[in-house]
C-alpha cells in the first residue's frame, strides 16, 4: 500500500461482513427446507472470504470461494437433491433436547467472550502488515517448505477420501 | 469508531462456531448438521488467519489450507456415508439412525 492511501472504511467493512456471516449462520440452523440452508451458507462463506481479505490474506479468500463456495456446497446441493424427501420439510425439525443443546452452547459463547475480554492485554497489537503483493508466492514456498510432509500427507488423505466415497455411494460392494 | 483487533475477529469466529454447534446439537436431518460442521470448520479457519495477521507471518494460513482439504475429504465421505444409508433406511433423521443403539 503507497503512504497516502487509507485502508477501505475498515471498520465499517468489518462489522457489516461479520454481520452478514452471522446472520446467515443463524439461518442456516433454523431453516426447514435443507436447499435453503445451503444457499445461506453460501452466504456465510463469501463473508467470511470477505473477512480473510481483510486480513490480508488474498490466497486463503480465494480458496475459500473455489474450494468452498464452488466445490463443497455443489456437493451438499447434489446431496440434497438426491435424498430430497418431502415428508421431511412437514417433519418436527429439531430434536426434543433442543433447549439443553441451545443453553449448553450459549453458556459456550459466553465463556469465549469473558476469556476473550479478560484476556485483552494478552493479545499483541498486530505487527506491520503482511506483505499483500506475493502472498501466493509466500504460502506455495511453506507449502513445498516447512509443510512438505503435510502437504503429501494431505494429498493422501484426499485420496482415500474419494475412494472412501466412490466405493460408500456405490450401489453394491 | 474503535479500530478493529485480533479480538473482533476472535469474537466473531466464537459466534460462528457456537452456531455451528447448536446446529449439530439440535437439528435432525444429518444434511444440515453436516452443513453446521462446515460453520465450526470456518470458524476455526477465522481464527487461524486472524492469529496469523497478528504476529505478521503466514503459518496460520498455511494450516487454514490444510483445514480446507480436511474439511473436503470430510465432506465427501459424510455425504457418501448418506446416500448409503439413505438408501437402505429411507430416512435422513439423526435420531432415527440408531442402528448401533441397543
Amino acid at each position: 500500500m503507497t503512504p497516502g492511501m487509507t485502508p477501505v472504511a475498515t471498520p465499517f467493512f468489518f462489522y457489516f461482513l461479520s454481520a452478514l456471516a452471522v446472520i446467515s449462520g443463524v439461518l442456516v440452523i433454523t431453516r426447514r427446507n435443507a436447499v435453503h440452508s445451503a444457499l445461506a451458507l453460501i452466504v456465510t462463506l463469501l463473508a467470511v472470504s470477505g473477512l480473510y481479505l481483510m486480513l490480508y490474506a488474498p490466497f486463503v479468500a480465494g480458496v475459500q470461494i473455489i474450494v468452498y463456495a464452488g466445490g463443497i456446497m455443489v456437493l451438499f446441493l447434489f446431496v440434497i437433491m438426491l435424498v430430497n424427501l418431502e415428508r421431511t420439510v412437514k417433519e418436527r425439525q429439531f430434536n426434543r433436547i433442543w433447549p439443553v443443546g441451545v443453553v449448553a452452547a450459549v453458556a459456550l459463547l459466553g465463556l469465549f467472550v469473558s476469556v476473550f475480554v479478560k484476556g485483552k492485554n494478552l493479545f499483541p497489537e498486530p505487527r506491520i502488515p503482511l506483505a499483500e503483493a506475493n502472498n501466493t508466492q509466500q504460502v506455495g514456498i511453506m507449502l513445498y517448505g516447512n509443510y512438505m510432509f503435510a502437504f503429501e500427507i494431505a494429498s493422501l488423505l484426499l485420496l482415500v477420501a474419494i475412494l472412501g466415497a466412490v466405493i460408500m455411494a456405490k450401489k453394491r460392494i | 469508531m474503535v479500530p478493529i483487533t485480533t479480538l473482533h475477529y476472535l469474537v466473531v469466529a466464537a459466534a460462528l462456531f457456537v452456531l455451528g454447534v447448536i446446529g449439530v446439537l439440535t437439528r435432525r436431518n444429518v444434511v444440515i448438521v453436516l452443513m453446521s460442521i462446515e460453520l465450526i470448520l470456518n470458524a476455526v479457519n477465522l481464527n487461524l488467519v486472524a492469529f496469523s495477521r497478528m504476529w505478521g507471518n503466514l503459518h496460520g494460513q498455511v494450516f487454514s489450507i490444510f483445514i480446507v482439504v480436511d474439511a473436503a475429504a470430510e465432506a465427501a465421505v459424510g455425504l457418501g456415508i448418506l446416500i448409503a444409508f439413505f438408501r437402505n433406511k429411507e430416512t435422513i433423521n439423526v435420531d432415527e439412525i440408531d442402528l448401533l443403539k441397543w
